[in-house]
């Protein structure tokens, strides 16, 4: 009937294109935070601070709040360089270092969407290995391979779906919810395997080539992740379902009271994860070659573990999926520390729960600072 | 006065919030074993010198006087540990512990760390029984006691202090009238062990009945002191809280079309025990007001025709159903929302804003829809639009980029009615619009609801400050225990007889 702003919302001209700003705006202290960290390290740490606070149109992407993180990043590269300078900067080292990550980043990915959402899934390890398990059986297979990528796809979307249901609808707690999940779905895909390992059959490999076949020199699964960490960030950044997503967790009331349909777009999220989930067993299926059910033990922890990293915040309503990624190549970069310098792995474990401690004060001092 | 130094005195006690002075020179004077009454509009500072006196608040100038000794109030503990507890009108227990775990909560009996559990028991049944509740068991969870049990426990927790004073912030609200006697039962044992009561209640009945003397309060100021409560004339209490001395600028009304077209048609809407049988109609251009006490059902109204709660009744919006019988169904407020509906709710910012986010994007949440194509966000189109409003409401400071949380309590109401401009929009519902906004920033938001509706939007508000109600309504329902007790033209009322009425439900 009415237009409350009556006609003079046609006759201003459309704005001076200043850029909303991002989310999520607390990276500007923990930048200078983990700076002071940084200040002791060799001077070659320095040089991409200067670059990447440079141009705007880096800091309009908000790359710019997450200089902790890179800094961070830059840091363990350059132990890397220290300590093992002939092996660490090799195309074959890093093309391992970016394959490892690019499961695990795929499922951080969903992860990210349900912890901004407010929620938190810890199924996404079991979901993976089912999709795996499921994609591989040889009824499956006599399908031939994009039966089988469908098939991982939509079993992971499914156990999502499954417990986005439970916790809208069923009024579920998500840590509950998905706990469950977790423990099911990895008895599921035990009984499905016999468990046992299912090898990818010959007719079937075009799935492997995904990590055999290199363009530019990197196997097609990190370009893969890649699309799908582009894709998660332009979801969230520039489309109403991802600006919901930061209503839902940050204030599900004043999100429902808006008009907003809470309860499925909840489901929706843990529905995302449950995809980014299928797409990772594909990635696995082809690095590994099989499906297992023990694959992606314990990946919940390492992917809740990356988005907590990258700042995004465990009661909701405030992260990012770059944040999320470059926790999740500190973590790989460790772990790769670790192994070329051949050290223990229990020390790898006790060098990554400090990290988890230090980032998370660092973030709890740049939040107490700005209220 | 007695020979004997009374046991709370307070001189002059001023409390200023950024914006607002809250408390401009209250004096409180409370005898041993008295029931004293605290009367006072909302806004008045009623609940800001409770806090004071609990210890949550410290007061910017004033002096306080325990049994003549002059005390500081530094935090709750401090007050509890000078024999002053609170009675808050939501409880503070916690559901899942025991009746005696919840009374000795923060002071459990315990040797060497062990909580003494029979002990606890033993000495919560004794404080029970002395508040004439023996048939509450010490060891029942709390979580499944009635409010009115609840209340009880609370008055134990009280109790197992070495309690001077007991501060009641509408105790009766949340109970059942047989529960009341009950209550003003526990509230005569306590004042015949020497306890004195303040007691905080909106009924003028329950004051009449349980109170000995009366203070009230007006704008921060004291009104009165120490009435007796039993035979001060209605009249005289009520014109000591009504014509505040601060003045409101209302936008003026323009006179109304005859045959306006209707905009919500709302027919014996019901929430089981909250709202009884409520029906009225908002027409195009039209401010109604809900006048009506905390707990009179207002709020539930504005909520089940939202769809935001579950009502039985019928909801019609420009001629279309909100679904029949229970108006939340599956469709709730995104149909709501939808159809042309809005709601400011009560709660500004746990029921509204997205404190983290910027102040466009609080703007827009409502009408993403508008500046997106298949989910895609027109961020250009959506910038300029949280911007023109900014504008056209004044928002200050007028960055729709800067984080909601730093603006003034004024300019975030404003961003939360901006949400309900973007798009079309039929229905504002408007929930205590100026809760914690400062005097200036009042009159403004005053000018842009009428101004939306000038612009043929209906409104439907609620407030409880009866002077905002008949300035800026066009027309008032009056609401009283879930019902609505009265209608008229707001021109034809005055705010003595809306709050003799709001308290009394006595003239109709």
């Amino acid at each position: 009937m009415t237009d409350a702003r009556g006609p003079k919302a046609h006759e201003r001209s459309p704005a001076d294109g200043t850029p909303p700003a991002a989310g999520e705006p607390h990276g500007g202290e923990a930048r200078t935070g983990e700076a002071q960290t940084a200040g002791r390290t060799a001077a070659g740490a320095k040089a991409p601070v200067r670059g990447s606070s440079g141009p705007a149109g880096l800091a309009r992407l908000g790359e710019a709040r997450h200089l902790g993180l890179v800094l961070a990043l830059v840091l363990l590269a350059a132990i890397g360089l220290v300590t093992r300078p002939e092996n660490f900067a090799t195309a074959s080292n890093l093309v391992s270092i970016l394959s490892l990550a690019a499961t695990i980043g795929v499922i951080t990915v969903g992860m990210t969407f349900v912890i901004i959402g407010g929620g938190i899934d810890l199924s996404v390890g079991a979901i993976m290995a089912l999709a795996s398990v499921w994609a591989t059986t040889l009824a499956t297979q006599s399908y031939g391979p994009f039966v089988m990528i469908l098939c991982a796809v939509l079993v992971g979307t499914g156990a999502g779906l499954v417990n986005g249901f439970l916790i809208s609808y069923g009024r579920m707690v998500p840590f509950i919810a998905t706990l469950a999940m977790l423990v099911a779905a990895r008895g599921l895909a035990q009984r499905m395997s016999d468990r046992k390992t299912q090898l990818i059959q010959q007719g079937n490999e075009v799935i492997v080539e995904l990590s055999t076949t290199r363009v530019l020199g990197l196997p097609l699964l990190v370009y893969v992740f890649a699309l799908v960490v582009a894709a998660g960030w332009v979801v969230l950044n520039r489309t109403t379902f991802g600006r919901r997503t930061y209503a839902v967790g940050g204030n599900p009331e004043a999100a429902r009271l808006a008009g907003i349909d809470v309860r499925r777009h909840t489901m929706l999220l843990y529905a995302l994860s449950g995809l980014c989930c299928g797409i990772a067993a594909v990635l696995i299926m082809a690095r590994t070659t099989t499906g297992s059910s023990t694959h992606g033990d314990l990946y919940e922890l390492d992917a809740i573990a990356a988005v907590i990293i990258g700042g995004t915040l465990l009661t909701g309503g405030r992260g990012s999926i770059i944040g999320s990624i470059l926790g999740l190549l500190i973590f790989t970069l460790i772990t790769n520390l670790f192994i070329l310098n051949g050290l223990n792995t229990s020390d790898q474990l006790i060098a990554k729960g400090l990290i988890i401690i230090v980032a998370v004060l660092l973030q709890r001092r740049s939040l107490e600072s700005r209220t | 006065m007695s020979a004997e130094p009374p046991l709370l005195l307070m001189r002059g006690i001023v409390k200023q919030f950024p914006g607002v002075r809250a408390l401009d020179g209250v004096d409180l004077e409370v005898r041993r074993g008295e029931v004293h009454c605290l009367l006072g509009q909302n806004g008045a500072g009623k609940s800001t010198l409770i806090k004071i006196l609990s210890g949550a608040h410290q007061p910017d100038e004033g002096v306080i006087a325990l049994g003549g000794e002059e005390v500081r109030l530094t935090g709750p503990t401090a007050a509890i540990r000078l024999g002053i507890s609170t009675i808050y009108q939501e409880l503070d227990l916690v559901d899942g512990l025991s009746v005696a775990e919840n009374v000795f909560l923060g002071h459990e009996r315990a040797r060497l760390g062990f909580v003494r559990q029979g002990e606890a028991n033993r000495a919560t049944r004794d404080l029970l029984t002395r508040l004439g509740h023996p048939e509450i068991r010490p060891s029942t969870e709390v979580g499944r006691l009635s409010p009115a049990a609840k209340q009880v426990v609370s008055m134990a927790r009280a109790l197992s202090h070495d309690t001077r004073l007991i501060i009641m912030d509408e105790p009766s609200a949340a109970l059942a009238h047989d529960e009341v006697a009950n209550l003003f039962r526990i509230v005569r044992e306590l004042t015949s062990r020497g306890v004195a009561v303040v007691y905080i209640s909106h009924r003028l009945e329950e004051i009449r009945e349980i109170g000995d003397r009366v203070t009230v309060l007006k704008d921060g100021r004291t009104a009165a002191v120490g009435l007796p409560a039993k035979s001060t004339p209605t009249s005289e209490i009520v014109s000591l809280m009504t014509g505040r001395t601060v003045e409101y600028v209302f936008p003026p009304r323009r006179p109304r079309p005859a045959t306006g077209s209707e905009v919500l048609r709302v027919t014996g809407l019901t929430v089981p025990g909250v709202v009884e049988d409520v029906s009225f109609t908002i027409g195009a251009g039209e401010i109604v007001g809900l006048a009506g006490l905390v707990g009179s059902g207002r709020s539930e109204i504005i909520e089940a025709v939202y769809g935001a709660r579950r009502a039985s009744g019928e909801v019609v919006l420009e001629g279309r159903p909100m679904g029949r019988g229970r108006t939340a169904g599956r469709g709730g407020t995104a149909a709501a929302v939808r159809l042309g509906m809005g709601l400011a709710p009560e709660e500004r910012k746990a029921q509204a804003l997205l404190l983290d986010q910027s102040v466009a994007h609080n703007i827009t949440l409502a009408g993403l829809g508008r500046y997106s194509r298949f989910g895609w966000l027109d961020r250009r189109r959506e910038s300029a639009e949280a911007r023109e409003l900014v504008e056209t409401l004044d928002i200050r400071p007028g960055d729709p980029d800067r984080p909601i949380k730093t603006l003034s309590g004024g300019n975030q109401q404003k961003a939360v009615l901006a949400r309900w401009l973007v798009g079309e929009r039929r229905l504002l519902l408007l929930d205590e619009p100026t809760r914690g906004v400062d005097v200036g920033a009042r009159a403004e938001l005053y000018a842009v609801i009428r101004r939306l509706a000038d612009e043929g939007i209906g409104v439907l508000l609620v407030s409880s400050e009866v002077p905002e109600v008949l300035g800026l309504a066009d027309r008032v329902l009056v609401v009283r225990e879930g019902r609505i007790i009265h209608r008229a033209d707001a021109q034809d009322l005055d705010e003595h007889r809306v709050l003799d009425m709001i308290m009394e439900g006595s003239a109709l």
